[in-house]
Parts: structure tokens; sequence; C-alpha cells
């Protein structure tokens, strides 16, 4: 399976030279992605590969404004959007494409589906969304953290007793209450993901059960997957 | 606002100057907006890379070199949209003329010789509204360069183009850049309906010319502010060239904007 863009690759991209393998794991805060990504590195670096982060608003070019600009509530949909495409796009070019290139592992923690999500709930086309990020990488394998938002809700409180501005939606004049416009905002994003799924092949996992229960699902699919291209790579060379 | 269709609710009228650097564009557009200011309308101005929260990341990226053709791209595209977003439309909605000193041809050009896809570039800025009237200063290339060359010796970085590796040579580099960018500019001028202005002559040759082709093309006594309704007709009066030989392109006024960058 040789790696591609979705669309056309952006300028001084050769996809094809691209060796690792691209893991995303999605879902919304208090999914257990997090958790989950710090699980998976162990084993994997135990199983003896190379791995490497990705996570959003992380950039070196940046994350540092977009940051400031979130905390001030001064962003437009619009110019937020972009700038976390912006951040996206820096750390493809400098973070994920170096380490496939090495043959690394790359866990990502999110990816585009949560930036188009996000997106087309405040009221971006489709078509629009889906071209900005055509230039993006297609993951070896997308697993999408599915939780009901009650109880995403209860494992946000366990952390901290506040809601997340952002994740709340709470720009988008949902709701009176912020509890209420969480439920909603995430049951918006959801219902992307669901049409995303079918669109981009997503393996749904059911995230409301217990860590070991989600980190044993996962470390089979992506055993699977490692395992399937280490035969191939080996039938390549046979061959 | 992530899309906006030419809204009814939008009565004012965008105006964009474009072009190359040295062409002249920005001392062009000072003038309009002291003639519209001059005669009461409500007029506003907007330059390229000048939204105050972008800039200090794009600042950072030009000058640690951390911008590819994808990145560059993609956070001009965010300065504009902030600016979009906060300024021009809402200023549009408000029934201003909106003077822009670049605007999404400038991205299509420049975008485009870094290697991004047309398609890709025209997608990220369908959010833009398009200008009422478009003025593409055209100049020959040898005069454009001779004007910043001789002017404004200390080229950067990505001004130059020298992440395209056109050439070791800032100025070289500059010349071979600028070269991509005229040749894209003229693919676009018939596509993008642009009123070509030949940027060779006088200054006040071309101002007369630009004021006709706006009070032709728009009422400009409806954007009056309120208390200057009524008023005589908005009309470009006749420029008189000063007395004795005049250079094309000199510097322009203090006060006005620098033109945009790279």
């Amino acid at each position: 399976m040789a790696t591609r863009c979705y669309g056309s690759p952006p300028p001084g991209l050769d996809p094809g030279e691209l060796q690792g393998q691209l893991i995303v794991i999605e879902g919304a805060d208090g999914s257990g992605r997090s958790t989950q990504i710090r699980v998976l590195r162990e084993w994997l670096e135990g199983e003896g590969h190379a791995v490497v982060d990705f996570g959003l608003r992380r950039s070196t070019l940046v994350s540092a404004e977009l940051s400031k600009a979130k905390a001030g509530n001064i962003l437009g949909h619009l110019t937020r959007s972009l700038f976390y495409a912006t951040d996206f796009m820096d750390q493809m070019e400098n973070v994920i494409v170096p380490a496939l290139r090495a043959g690394f592992v790359v866990l990502c923690d999110r990816y585009i589906y949560t930036l188009m999500a996000r997106d087309v709930v405040r009221g971006a086309r489709h078509d629009w969304a889906e071209s900005l990020y055509s230039i993006a990488i297609v993951p070896d394998a997308v697993f999408y953290l599915r939780v009901s938002p009650q109880v995403l809700i209860e494992r946000t409180f366990q952390k901290a007793p506040t809601l997340d501005y952002w994740e709340s939606g709470m720009d988008l004049g949902l709701a009176p209450s912020m509890f209420e416009s969480f439920i909603k905002y995430q049951r918006l994003v959801q219902r992307e993901f669901a049409r995303m799924q079918e669109r981009y092949g997503f393996r749904v996992v059911d995230g409301n059960r217990s860590e070991r229960a989600v980190a044993y699902e996962l470390k089979r699919g992506i055993g699977a997957l490692l395992d399937g291209r280490a035969a191939a790579a080996q039938g390549g060379a046979a061959g | 606002m992530f899309v906006t269709e030419n809204a009814p609710s939008m009565l004012g009228k965008l105006i964009a100057v474009e072009g190359l650097d040295g062409s002249g564009k920005s001392t062009q557009i000072y003038l309009v907006k002291k003639w519209l200011e001059a005669e009461g309308v409500k007029v506003f101005f907007t330059e390229w890379n000048s939204s105050v929260i972008v800039k200090r990341a794009t600042s950072k990226g030009k000058k640690r070199f951390l911008l590819t053709p994808t990145t560059f791209s993609l956070i001009h595209a965010t300065d504009l949209a902030d600016r979009f977003e906060r300024q021009i439309l809402p200023l549009l909605q408000a029934g201003y003329i909106v003077l822009a000193d670049r605007y999404v041809y400038t991205a299509y050009v420049r975008d485009v010789v870094r290697g991004c896809a047309p398609g890709w570039v025209r997608n990220l800025y369908s959010f833009a509204v398009r200008p009422a009237i478009t003025f593409y200063f055209k100049v020959p290339l040898a005069v454009a360069l001779d004007r910043i060359l001789s002017n404004r010796p200390d080229l950067k970085y990505f001004e130059a183009g020298m992440d395209l590796g056109l050439s070791p040579d800032l100025t070289e580099s500059f010349r071979l850049f600028q070269g991509r960018l005229y040749e894209e500019y003229e693919k676009l001028a018939a596509e993008f309906d642009f009123s070509v202005v030949e940027a060779d002559r006088p200054i006040e040759s071309q101002q007369e010319e630009v004021r006709r082709i706006i009070a032709e093309r728009i009422n400009l006594a409806a954007y009056r502010w309120s208390t200057r309704r009524g008023g005589p007709p908005v009309r470009p009066r006749v420029l008189a060239p000063p007395a004795g030989a005049r250079e094309a392109g000199g510097r322009p006024a203090a006060g006005l904007g620098s033109g945009g960058g790279v």
C-alpha cells in the first residue's frame, strides 16, 4: 500500500518515498486519546518500532500565536480554521514527513478530521474543507474513539471541574448553559465524524469502555497493520 | 463567516490594486484614498500582510526560514482571513468603499510560482469577495526592477524568491522571481477582468484614469457619510501635471503604506 495524499501532494513532497506508518487516533477531549497514545507508544517502542508523536497546536510556526489568540476570543471562525490549517501543515511537513521518510511510526493525536469537523460545524462547506486538506498524507490507519457526550463530560470533570470554552462550542451560541452547549456541540461533531467515517474509512472504537479494553483493541488493530506491512516488505524483497 | 456569495446585505464596494513591487500601485491607491476622503466618501484602506494577530507568526516564519510554499500560502491566507472577517466584510456590509493594496490575486500569483496547485489556492481563498474593480498596474519588468533595485536594495530572502533556488545571488533571484510573477499576472488579467493601467506613465495620468474608471463604475455619492448626502456628485477633477519634466515612479508620499512586502 503506497503512501499517498488525498489529492495532489504539497509542493516538494513525493509521497512514494515515505516508508513509515502513519497512525491516527481521533476523538473528543475525554475520549481517552492521550492516554491511549501514551500506552501505544510504550508498547510500540517495546516491540522495536521508532515512534514520533504528533498533536494539534504544537507547530513552531504558529502555535504560540494561535494559543494567544484562542485565549483572547478574538478569532473569527475562518481565521481560526486557517490558523489550525497552517499549524497542521507546518507539522506535517516538518515532523510527520521526515519521520515517515526515516521509517518511523508516527502516532497522531488527532488529524485533519477533527479540524474538518470543527470547520463544518461552524459553517464551512464540505468541499472547501476537503480541498484545503487534500494535500494531507493519507494515514495507514485511523482509529476513532467514539464516546457518548455524557461520558465525555464525566471524564472531563474527573480531570478538572471546568468545561473548555471551545470544546463546548461556546463560540456558536448553541445553548444558554455551557453544559447544554457542550452536549449539543459534541453531538454535532460526532455527526460529522459519522459522515467522514464512511468517506474516509475510520475504524470506530467504542471508547465508552475501560482503558484496558480500548488499548487491547487498538493494539490488535495496529499490530495487524504492522505485521501486514512487514510481510509485504519481506515478500517484496524476496520477489 | 466561511463563505460569502455576494450577499445582498453587502452594500459597499471593494477596489483592489495589484501589480509587481515597483509598479506604483501603492502610490495610486493612496491617492485614491485621499480623493475619496476629500469627497466625504466612507473609505477604508487595508494592505497585504497586515493582520495584527498573524503578523508576528509571519515575521517569525520569514526570519527563521520556517516557511514552505504551503505554509507561506496558508499563513498569508490566515492574514487575509482575519482582515476579511473583522474589517473588510463588516465594512462592506456597512456600505464602505474598501481599498485593498494587494488582494487574492497576489496569492494566486505568488503561491503558484512557488509550486502550489492553482486549484488548491483558489479554493483556499474562495471566502474572499470578488472586488468590484481590480486595477492591475502593468509596468515593463525592467522598469519595476529598476525602481525597486535603485530605491530599496535591502532585499529579503522570501521577497527575492530565494526559497525557489533560482539563483544563489539575491538580486538575480529577485529578477527571475519577479519575471515569473509577471507572467502569472498576465495570465490572470483576462480571466479576472483586471482593469489594466499602463504604469510606465506620469503618476497624474495614471491617477486620472483610475479615478475616471472608479467614478464610471461606482455611484460614489451613495457612499458618502450621511451628513454629506445630497452634496454635489463626486467627479474626478482633471489633474494637471506640475510644470517641468517629472520622473514616473517617484517616491510615494510620506504616510503611504509600505506596499505589503512579500
